[in-house]
């Protein structure tokens, strides 16, 4: 007797996922914004993992705080020569200036410390400007193409080559040293590195067949760019800016040593430039120069580290499957 | 004495979650001038298959069982031994083979370095055996100092065939080799395969998803569903009169143009193949099966003999009836 | 379930209504680049004529397949009508009127479903945010009947067959399968309530077992939904599955056209002869195959353009019907060989006794 077979017809079955939900969804806005932040907490946790990563944030953290506890951690007094909490002049690391002085008998901690201030400042606005346009302009010539793209390019070519620091001397010159000369010149001498990436990443990303969905749906070319394109080109401006940050503080840094910077104002740069000036090198005044010197190199090297590694966690290539 | 016989292989792969098995146990026996066709979907193991013979599967991986080339164990041969087999015995045609070739070396040098490697002629020598290759594969000689860019896909692909027939092996490994062509540029190359196999007599291990494609090269037929071999047996045999539920489905989605039953009613399986890490229990193809039964979630079945020399894994399988019962056939006049 | 609550501007089409979709001596053509050295030497950029003057109509509910080989215009076809690629010279009519005036509204009534299913969709949206977008491009918050737009999302997943639909709401595109992705992209299609689907390789990077559902599908939406289908293929066998009517295209024509029982089975045109006779089945490879490569669009031969690799001319059966020079030297366009059977043929045009190198345009069928 042979046994009857039964039809089972299986209903398209979903697959064995485990979906958390926490409460009952109100509307489905809601919902990809909660599993928005879930993704995120993802990267977090990754990141956790990465030591470099990790030890790169730690780092940062600390000179952060400095820099927005500087009125507390050392006194504003002591940048001003005249204040009587300066002391004796080149005076090596005592208990009461851990850091020395200088040749104008100010402490040279409380000046690393006020001068992270401005090298953090400097970097950041620089980067925010590079950034933004970087990636309207790697954007606008990616996205669009034709003559658009043609102009742009050009156009980035030609600063790309533009030589850093002539230019920077010239323009310091015709607009006086300042940090702002500094934060312009940084900011118009880098984006042509940032629209270049953003260029690359988007012509990649304008032929995916999902784009071309959401243009046969009808979408504008605003809908394509912002729903698009942005979000999956964002992680790449987030890693990208992490290291330009690193090398606009270098760069502040350099330029204010070849005294290109504001001379009235202190950064890491216009201790070493003051120090070299004054022949702190050579006549063995080392904690003069290695301070600024210590600060610039960890603080560089604390935003490529994370940049690396979240390079390493959001760039899907490197991402081991 | 077959040249290649294949017993209980078993092949894993290493995985974050644990050992994934790709491959569950599988026979496969192939006599000298024979062509076995190797079909299933994605996941099914067919792939694995084709590395795990010359021992190309990445590192990691775990491989049971017996692979006997000649008689010889392939898996327990020294690395010397491997290499000096590897190409002059069996040689395999890849998946995406047409990328397999260096952009920035010559053709003709790409086919003489399997011929140099293996010692088995001189410079000169091996580059007259190169000339004639490609004339075997219907390509002109002077075709030797092209760049790969050169050539057109099925061109490439006719480099790939002989490339592997460069050092005279007895069993050539297919895997996926018209996959990505042309349906003019596929049967050229699938005419091209039959007559070679014919004036070499070579045996050949023909794998691939395209199932009508392995009737027209194959002697026999292998299915696989979940790394195990659901159906083999004589090739007209299978297809058209399939033993297994899935072949059917599988045979069903090549229809017959021309055949009335086909028109405006295609018929394919609900849900999808399996992942390996999460394969169903008992027979693994029950949730998919349109004949699955009570028994089905619970026996794993074996092979079972529809008839001499053709076996599915299939409880429903009688000996004395190689159809099964009730289901219409796909094949041309019962 | 079916649903029969057709939407009043999709009622069946009373005769000799005009067709939904006309297109007319559609030509598309793509210009290759010219450095600037060879620029100044007068070299001019070579043109790939992808689509040369392509002409057919869909009507409602009815499903055609655009056939042939890569290389010969019919994805470029299945763009141009959707609009993603600008005509070089001809016409595009929807529903009477040109599409190019109302690009917009024409897309909320024509759907296009994409050949891979995984690229289709944004990896970074949810199911259901792929599946609304369309809603949400053409600010659609309601629905005809007053319906969320999360029930038109439910609505749109089921008839897709995916069932049930909130389930997968939250889920991302990897944790799917091939099949069900697919149904994702169709599901993306149908939110909006389209009249007419354009299909380009739908099943073609699907595994073979799953294909048979995808194309059922489409075909219950054709019955219930009354969609006209437009199938870009290379599987002929697709084709005789689910067409209504075939058109086969060669470098970037259309060399025959008609009812799918009548084209699959008894061809005109020696190019769907030859690939038809390529089909593999246990016959055998001892079947005539064309030799030499899908041609180049760049470079179209003079006169019929498929002279160069038609058996008819290489077996001399051409010169024995006297029209070998027709085929060498004078261009055709369809000539209506058998009633609704088009076919650009000379040979066949002399053995069906319409001996007439009249180029028509597809007339009304």
């Amino acid at each position: 007797m042979r046994p009857q077979p039964t039809s089972t017809q299986p209903v398209v079955t979903a697959p064995a996922v485990h979906i958390e939900v926490k409460e009952p969804p109100r509307t489905p806005r809601k919902i990809a914004r909660a599993r928005r932040k879930a993704a995120a907490k993802r990267v977090w946790r990754e990141y956790r993992k990465n030591k470099m990563g990790m030890a790169g944030l730690i780092i940062l953290a600390i000179f952060i705080f400095v820099a927005i506890f500087a009125p507390l951690l050392a006194n504003s007094c002591g940048l001003d020569p005249t204040c009587p909490s300066t002391g004796p002049q080149l005076q090596p690391p005592t208990l009461k200036y851990p850091l020395g002085t200088d040749d104008l008998g100010r402490s040279v901690l409380t000046l690393t410390i006020w001068g992270t201030r401005i090298s953090m400042t400097v970097g950041l606005v620089s980067t925010a400007i590079t950034m933004v346009i970087g990636t309207t302009i790697g954007l606008i010539a990616g996205y669009y193409g034709a003559w658009r793209e043609t102009v742009l390019m050009r156009m980035t070519d030609w600063f790309l080559v533009l030589p850093f620091l002539p230019l920077a001397i010239v323009l310091a010159t015709l607009l006086g040293p300042s940090f702002y000369t500094v934060i312009f010149v940084i900011g118009i001498t880098s984006w042509p590195g940032t629209a270049r990436v953003i260029r690359a990443q988007v012509l990649s990303l304008k032929t995916r067949p999902y784009v071309e969905r959401a243009r046969a749906l009808g979408a504008s070319d605003w809908h394509l760019v912002t729903r698009h394109i942005l979000p999956n080109v964002g992680p790449l401006i987030f890693a990208n800016t992490v290291l330009i940050v690193a090398v606009a503080i270098l760069s502040e840094s350099t330029l204010s040593f070849l005294g290109l910077g504001d001379p009235l104002h202190t950064s890491w740069g216009t201790i070493l430039e003051n120090s070299f000036g004054a022949g702190a090198p050579f006549a063995g005044n080392w904690w003069w120069v290695i301070p600024p010197g210590l600060a610039i190199v960890l603080v560089v090297l604390s935003f490529t580290m994370i940049g690396y590694a979240l390079d390493d966690i959001l760039n899907p290539k490197l991402r081991a499957r | 004495m077959s040249l290649l016989s294949v017993r209980d292989l078993f092949v894993s792969y290493p995985t974050q979650g644990g050992p994934v098995p790709a491959v569950r146990g599988v026979d496969i026996e192939i006599g000298k001038g024979e062509v076995l066709g190797l079909a299933g979907e994605s996941g099914c193991g067919k792939s694995t298959i084709a590395g795990a013979l010359l021992r190309l599967l990445p590192t990691g991986t775990e491989v049971t069982g017996s692979i006997l080339l000649n008689g010889e164990d392939v898996l327990g041969m020294k690395p010397g031994r491997l290499r000096a087999v590897r190409w002059t015995e069996t040689s395999i045609v890849f998946q995406g083979a047409m990328h397999a070739l260096n952009p920035v070396q010559r053709v003709g040098e790409q086919i003489e370095e399997a011929i140099l490697i293996h010692q088995q002629a001189g410079q000169r020598e091996a580059r007259v055996r190169v000339g004639g290759l490609l004339e075997q594969v219907g390509l002109p000689p002077r075709r030797i100092r092209d760049y790969p860019h050169e050539l057109s896909g099925g061109q490439k692909q006719r480099v790939m065939i002989a490339m592997a027939l460069a050092c005279n092996p007895s069993l050539v490994v297919a895997d996926e080799p018209t996959t990505a062509l042309d349906v003019m540029v596929q049967a050229q190359v699938l005419q091209l395969l039959n007559e070679l196999q014919r004036d070499l007599g070579l045996a050949m291990l023909f794998i691939t998803h395209d199932l009508s494609v392995l009737i027209e090269v194959c002697d026999r037929l292998a299915i696989m569903y979940a790394g195990r071999i659901v159906e083999e047996g004589p090739a007209r045999s299978v297809f058209y009169e399939s033993a297994h539920p899935y072949t059917r489905a599988l045979a069903a989605a090549f229809p017959a143009i021309g055949e009335g039953r086909f028109r405006k009613a295609p018929s394919g399986l609900p849900g999808d193949p399996p992942y390996p890490q999460d394969l169903p229990t008992g027979c693994t193809f029950h949730p998919r099966c349109p004949l699955a039964f009570e028994a089905c979630p619970h026996i794993d079945p074996g092979l079972f003999d529809v008839s001499p020399g053709w076996r599915a894994a299939c409880l429903l399988v009688d000996s004395a009836k190689p159809v099964l019962e009730g289901a219409p056939t796909h094949g041309h006049g019962q | 379930m079916s649903e029969r609550t057709l939407p009043a501007d999709q009622a069946m089409e009373p005769e000799g209504a005009p067709p939904l979709l006309e297109v007319r001596d559609l030509t598309v053509t793509f210009a290759g680049r010219v450095g600037l050295g060879a620029g100044l030497v007068g070299r001019k950029a070579t043109v790939s004529r992808a689509v040369d003057g392509v002409s057919l109509q869909l009507r409602q509910g009815e499903v055609l397949a655009l056939a042939g080989e890569s290389g010969c215009g019919k994805t470029t076809t299945a763009r141009a009508i959707m609009g993603l690629e600008p005509p070089r010279e001809g016409q595009i009519l929807f529903q009477g009127k040109p599409i190019s005036k109302r690009l917009r509204a024409y897309r909320r009534k024509v759907q296009m479903i994409f050949q891979d299913p995984t690229g289709a969709l944004n990896p970074r949206q949810t199911i259901y945010e792929s599946v609304a977008e369309g809603l949400r491009i053409h600010r659609i918050h309601r629905g005809p009947n007053g319906e969320t737009e999360q029930e038109l999302v439910a609505r749109a997943l089921s008839r897709a067959g995916m069932r049930p639909p909130e389930r997968f709401f939250l889920n991302y595109p990897h944790e799917l399968s091939g099949g069900q992705r697919q149904r994702v992209v169709i599901a993306g299609a149908l939110v909006l309530d389209p009249v007419m689907l354009v299909a380009d390789e739908p099943v073609s990077n699907l595994d073979a077992s799953v294909r048979g559902e995808i194309l059922r599908l489409l075909l219950q939406l054709r019955d219930d939904l009354g969609l006209a289908i437009l199938v870009v293929t290379h599987d002929l066998g697709l084709a005789w599955t689910i067409a209504d009517r075939v058109a086969v295209m060669y470098l970037g024509r259309i060399v025959e056209i008609g009812p799918a029982e009548d084209v699959l089975t008894k061809p005109l045109h020696p190019y769907t002869e030859a690939l038809l006779n390529v089909v593999p089945e246990a016959g055998g490879l001892d079947r005539p195959i064309l030799t030499g490569e899908p041609p180049d669009p760049t470079r179209i031969p003079p006169g019929c353009r498929f002279h160069p690799r038609c058996p008819e001319v290489a077996s001399g059966a051409a010169r024995a019907a006297g029209v070998e020079e027709r085929c060498l030297g004078e261009d055709l366009g369809l000539l209506e060989l058998r009633p609704e059977h088009f076919a650009a043929c000379h040979l066949a045009a002399v053995a069906v006794g319409k001996g007439q190198a009249v180029t028509m345009a597809e007339p009304q069928a």
